[in-house]
């Protein structure tokens, strides 16, 4: 019964969608005031439904109802508690529908916090959220039913989750990821609904650029979760491998940094209008495209959901419609935008362009290295794949400049600045930031890389550039040092913190990929292999039981010098019901350094293949992540997000009403 | 409005359109078939060393089945995601050949010391010239090739048991590739045929 109830559930949250969209719409465009108050309602009970549908796939999940073939194919009896309700999000149907409660939960906390927008503008923006509902509601019930029931001949116990999804990392690795992609459908339906009102001021700006900034803040935790579980679950120490998958959600993020930035711009200065509506059309596109590439089989990838041209094509017209009817939209609504003022050649806004266009290149890179092997397909030249050597060569050097600009943007003046001033600050950067980036490497102690030296420098001038400037402003204040940090804005300091990560990250990633040493060894029972001041002994292997696997666990104690510091357990798992062999590494993390050990095979004579690595700085390319959602979820708040929209924006929003539709 | 101002606002969309165009083409042309007139015919020719044994040479002609020839490399994830399954498959007596494709050889060896050495032999193609001739379109991919050395069936993406079982046992069957049974379950059954 309860399957039935979901499915009527989600049924009902379509018939929300529907309305959610046509009638504030229409109400917008007649200047209806009682149908563009149908939109709040209308988005609550969406979500409200859709998170009964959700309740009830759960519950299925958690009563072993193998009646359900989604539950089948996912859950197992022995599966425990944790992971048969991550199991709802384990496959493409339960994801999707994660997909859509997420979008409705957004959607929610639009209807909720847009009191203060003109009634206008809200019921656009909700109706635009709705029709994104619709064709994601739609796929769901026409291509995907979650609560298909198979029977009369149901199988007595289900296939088991995936061993790879179960795992902590995979419980909080979707719901993150999606709470970032989906966000992005905020700051699109609030560019449409500008466009459609045909005005875009500095009003529209800071009414996109909250909901942006969070999206933008859960996206970089989502991504930094996923790099963390493939780093620890695939049992091979790659953190990053330039999946089509993973591209698809670095994609947007890079074009959601960009849409933030640009954002900021038209904000302050009113300018770059129809860039910033472009980038917010662009950045949910690109999650759209995500779903796209993983959903309908036309790239193989460790993520990849089961191939099925029928889901491809629906989502290829889904993708037309919001895609190619809001880049139509574009085209009839943007030429008409004006500047509200002028700047230089040497203003802010002149460097927060060239870090939108670095931005935008870098996300073209990833794009095009991502599609290749379709394009090649498609014009006849054969099939190939392009792997990890394209992206690390065209990423290097374009990330590597992004920071050079990340350095000096915050630096530079509005509209005019005196060039000859900025001139002695960045070269007095450049100095300390080369000298401290030579003596950080002779620091380490592992030998001299060109590559890394100039990387690590790059990040050094971010963090230098970005301190001293902010201790500028605090002695300017002249009020001490605490009443100085107080009297900068949250905003601000949630730009220097963001920055501060971002090179956290670079940093980390050089110095792992750069230095990192991995050794593979037969080890029999107390046999040891060191690794520059680290000793690994291994004491043989043990059989141990989990709930639905058997394993071999391998004990392998550290010691640095005389001293025990670790003991690390890698598993190999049997799982009883796929029979999947699966390599658990046990790592020692560490501030400056991880210790990865992975079991291999067992050899003939007793011993046993042993993978152990010594990544330095490994926690800094997530922690940097962390970092930067942090300045994120700062700047968000900031006090003029907070009490100055209901003010400010009343005078703005009269004239934003006025707008034709 | 200036003629250069629309066209300008118009990029994107183009843009757009032409990358539906390739979509709605890539779906019509699953990635998963092999383009029909490499099936049934002979490996394309190469001579390429062995990972096992630099010294050591391969060539088509060597190849002769019926045995099942999978395009791997360390670099690639699903691989690793794959690999158990073949492992089981070649315990239970399916004859396999490696493709190393693109890779270093001496991490592809260290790669099978530490997850089992499922193959036969496996052909070090370090260019991936031998490759680009089969049309390989991304690791992992596996071929089933029968007693006379001829291409029978392609598989694109991870081979895991229910693939197996679905769609490469009865080619495997069917081209007379002989062992006790598919590897999830069923032996009795399928067994004898």
């Amino acid at each position: 019964m309860i399957p039935e109830i979901g499915h009527f559930a989600i049924v009902m949250a379509m018939v929300m969608a529907v309305v959610q969209a046509v009638v504030p719409l229409a109400g917008a465009a007649l200047m209806n005031g009682r149908w563009m108050a149908v939109a709040r309602p209308a988005a609550y009970g969406q979500f409200g439904f859709l998170l009964f549908a959700f309740i009830c796939l759960a519950a299925s999940f958690v009563g072993n109802d193998f009646t359900v073939a989604y539950v089948a194919q996912n859950s197992n009896t022995l599966l425990p508690l944790g992971y048969k309700i991550s199991a709802v999000w384990g496959g493409h149907e339960g994801s999707l529908l994660l997909w859509a409660l997420v979008l409705g939960g957004w959607t929610a906390a639009v209807a909720l916090w847009s009191r203060h927008l003109p009634g206008v503008v809200a019921a656009r923006v909700l109706g635009v959220m709705g029709l994104v509902a619709i064709g994601f509601i739609s796929f769901l019930l026409f291509t995907s039913n979650p609560f298909d029931r198979v029977l009369p001949d149901f199988p007595p116990d289900g296939s088991d989750l995936n061993p790879l999804l179960q795992d902590f990392g995979l419980i909080v690795h979707p719901p993150m990821l999606y709470m970032g992609y989906v966000g992005f459908s905020v700051a699109f339906a609030f560019a449409i609904a500008g466009l459609l009102g045909g005005r875009l001021d500095s009003a529209w700006a800071r009414w996109s650029r909250p909901w942006t900034t969070v999206a933008w803040c859960f996206l970089t935790i989502g991504i930094a979760l996923g790099s963390w579980w493939a780093y620890y679950e695939l049992g091979w120490g790659g953190w990053w491998f330039w999946d089509p998958v993973e591209n698809a959600s670095f994609m947007p993020w890079l074009a959601g940094t960009a849409l933030m930035h640009s954002l900021a711009v038209t904000e302050k200065r009113g300018v770059f209008k129809a860039w910033t509506v472009l980038l917010a059309i662009l950045a949910f596109s690109l999650s759209l495209l995500g779903t796209f590439l993983v959903r309908s089989g036309v790239l193989t990838s460790v993520h990849a959901f089961a191939a099925d041209p029928e889901r491809g094509y629906f989502v290829l017209v889904f993708l037309v419609l919001m895609v190619g009817g809001s880049l139509l939209l574009f085209l009839l609504r943007a030429p008409v935008l004006k500047s509200e003022s002028r700047f230089d050649l040497y203003s802010r806004e002149m460097f927060l362009l060239c870090n939108n266009v670095i931005l935008i290149c870098a996300t073209g890179l990833v794009l095009v290295g991502t599609l290749y092997p379709i394009l090649f397909d498609v014009l006849g030249w054969g099939k190939i794949s392009i792997g990890p050597p394209y992206f690390n060569t065209v990423f290097v050097p374009i990330s590597l400049l992004l920071l050079v600009f990340t350095g000096i943007g915050p630096l530079v003046n509005w509209k005019r600045h005196q060039m000859a001033l900025l001139k002695r600050t960045l070269l007095q950067a450049l100095v300390i930031a080369l000298s401290l980036g030579a003596l950080a490497l002779w620091l380490f102690d592992a030998g001299w890389d060109w590559i890394a030296f100039l990387a690590l420098s790059v990040c050094l001038w971010v963090v230098w550039i970005t301190l001293t400037e902010a201790l500028r402003k605090i002695r300017t204040a002249k009020a001490g040092f605490i009443a100085g940090v107080r009297r900068l804005s949250l905003s601000y300091w949630g730009m220097v913190i963001a920055h501060i990560g971002i090179a956290v990250t670079v940093a980390g990633i050089t110095m792992t990929s750069t230095f990192d040493v991995e050794r593979d060894v037969r080890m029999a029972a107390g046999d040891r292999v060191n690794i520059g001041p680290y000793v690994f002994v291994f004491d043989g292997v043990r059989e141990i039981r989990g709930p639905n696997f058997q394993s071999t666990e391998g004990v392998v104690n550290v010691l640095h010098g005389d001293e025990q510091i670790a003991t690390l357990r890698p598993e190999k798992r049997r799982y009883f019901v796929r029979r999947d062999v699966m390599t658990e590494a046990a790592i020692d993390p560490g501030f400056t350094r991880d210790l990865y050990v992975a079991l291999g095979e067992p050899l003939q004579d007793g011993s046993w293949a042993v993978r152990v690595y010594y990544k330095p700085y490994m926690r800094w390319v997530w922690g940097g992540g962390m970092i930067m959602a942090l300045g994120g979820f700062i700047a968000l708040s900031d006090r003029r997000y907070r009490l100055q929209i209901r003010s400010r924006v009343a005078g703005a929003a009269s004239s934003l009403a006025g707008g034709k539709a | 409005m200036s003629l250069n101002k629309w066209l300008l606002f118009s990029l994107p969309l183009i843009g757009f359109a032409l990358l539906v165009y390739f979509f709605g083409r890539a779906i019509g042309s699953d990635p998963s078939i092999l383009p029909s007139t490499r099936i049934d015919q002979p490996l394309p020719a190469f001579q390429l060393p062995t990972l096992e044994d630099p010294a050591r040479t391969v060539t088509a002609t060597d190849i002769k089945g019926p045995l099942l020839l999978n395009v791997w490399a360390t670099w690639c994830p699903s691989c690793i995601v794959e690999h158990p399954v073949l492992v089981a498959l070649s315990r239970e007596g399916i004859r396999m050949v490696g493709l190393n494709y693109k890779d270093e050889p001496q991490a592809a060896r260290q790669y099978l010391a530490i997850h089992g050495n499922p193959f036969e032999l496996n052909i070090a193609d370090v260019k991936g010239d031998f490759g680009l001739d089969l049309g390989v379109y991304g690791a992992p991919e596996s071929y089933l090739i029968d007693a006379a050395g001829k291409i029978r069936y392609r598989h694109v993406g991870v081979i895991t048991e229910d693939v197996w079982r679905t769609l490469l046992w009865p080619k495997w069957q069917e081209m007379g590739g002989t062992h006790p049974g598919p590897a999830a379950g069923d032996d009795s059954q399928k067994g004898g045929a």
